[in-house]
């Protein structure tokens, strides 16, 4: 089915450009094309089937689903809803005073904080068609428990206290849940203002993301990973989550470096936890957070994120090698 | 004279809708008030969690994203 992407990239970079297979710069160049042309046509067929059946969730009805549930589901439920529900970082203030107001335990919100970010029905379906669908479940469920038990952990520490004051003080007006047209016209137009709204938001962090996938795949050769990458060495887990805090990108944007990295035969741990860092873990979304939570609680939330991701590093490598 | 709020805490989609509204009254020959509300407080208190929002006459009519120029249209025409 992706085949059509392969072929594309072997004319334009063999035919036209003349560059030779198997060279640095032909094999480069071949990736940048071949995923510029599968990643943003999978983008905008996706978004647009998801925004035309109307299947996105709007943070305020989230809020309405998850209120006044038991523990035992409104975990899960927050985990999973945060994996399908798109808001824009800018939203984060807003959802978590929002949540919390209505009686949301704080570890649940943290849990929908931590997943939403980290995953994503765009990037699983992407990276199911980068790397298969194995390693796509893989990291489905990984994300799952991550912010299931992230959340449980800051409610165990009970870090309410890290929560800046003015956030209880707030009291939300009634929500309006915005109306559903379901004209098709209508359904047509949303489809396409949501391809527009997401991609325009995204295709800086996909085009980068690939960028570094080509440059990795065409020039860094294998034997560099297998000294430094390899199952073997305890302190590639680590490395590969520290190094991912700094890089600021969208979920989507790292898929090629996935893609990349693991046909060098970095183990799949490894890779998936830089995913995840990459992710979930930024200084620009820190920095939003630092609004609503006091340094002490950003610095757990952030340790918490640390441990779980090499957690899950070691686990993948140890359990599929 | 209708009167419209952007709820947003400053961010580039917040800016742009505040520039929509203005662009598409101007093109109508309307004259409308928009006006910026950044504080949090306020912005929940309309009961809005995902910016931008627009209120029109004290009535949120739109929240999490920017409107497109026909709902506009309408709400400076309606």
């Amino acid at each position: 089915m992706f085949q059509i992407f392969t072929q594309l990239a072997d004319f334009v970079t063999f035919d036209v450009l003349s560059l030779t297979a198997g060279s640095r710069l032909g094999e480069s160049v071949h990736f940048f094309i071949e995923d510029v042309t599968k990643i943003f046509t999978l983008l905008i067929v996706i978004i647009y089937a998801i925004g035309f059946f109307r299947a996105m969730l709007s943070p305020e009805r989230v809020r309405k689903i998850v209120g006044g549930r038991s523990r035992f589901i409104s975990y899960p439920l927050a985990v999973g809803l945060g994996a399908v529900t798109p808001f824009c970082s800018c939203s984060s203030v807003p959802l978590f005073i929002g949540f919390l107001e209505a009686g949301i335990p704080l570890g649940v919100t943290m849990a929908f904080l931590i997943a939403s970010p980290m995953i994503n029905e765009v990037a699983v379906v992407i990276l199911a068609a980068a790397v298969g669908w194995k390693v796509a479940l893989l990291y489905v469920a990984a994300g799952l428990v991550v912010g299931i038990v992230g959340g449980l952990l800051i409610e165990v520490l009970k870090l309410e206290r890290w929560v800046e004051d003015y956030v209880w003080k707030i009291r939300m007006g009634e929500t309006v849940l915005q109306k559903v047209n379901t004209t098709l016209k209508d359904r047509l137009a949303y489809a396409q203002a949501q391809v527009k709204e997401i991609v325009g938001r995204i295709w800086v962090y996909v085009l980068i993301g690939i960028g570094v996938g080509a440059v990795l795949h065409g020039y860094v050769p294998q034997s560099f990973f297998v000294e430094y990458a390899s199952a073997d060495n305890l302190f590639a887990v680590p490395m590969a989550v520290i190094m991912g805090v700094p890089l600021y990108s969208n979920a989507t944007g790292v898929i090629p470096i996935v893609e990349a990295l693991m046909a060098k035969g970095v183990p799949l741990g490894t890779v998936l936890a830089l995913m995840m860092s990459v992710a979930a873990i930024s200084l620009p979304e820190m920095i939003i957070l630092r609004k609503v939570l006091k340094v002490p609680l950003i610095a757990t939330f952030t340790a918490i994120l640390f441990f779980s991701f090499v957690a899950v590093g070691y686990l993948f490598n140890a359990l599929l090698t | 004279m209708k009167n419209f709020k952007v709820l947003g805490s400053g961010c580039k989609n917040c800016i742009n809708t505040v520039a929509l509204i203005e662009k598409t009254a101007a093109e109508l020959n309307v004259d409308v008030t928009v006006e910026k509300v950044t504080d949090i407080a306020d912005i929940m208190g309309y009961g809005v969690m995902s910016t931008p929002g627009v209120v029109l006459d004290e009535h949120v009519v739109h929240a999490g994203g920017m409107p497109t120029h026909d709902m506009v249209a309408a709400w400076i025409k309606g």
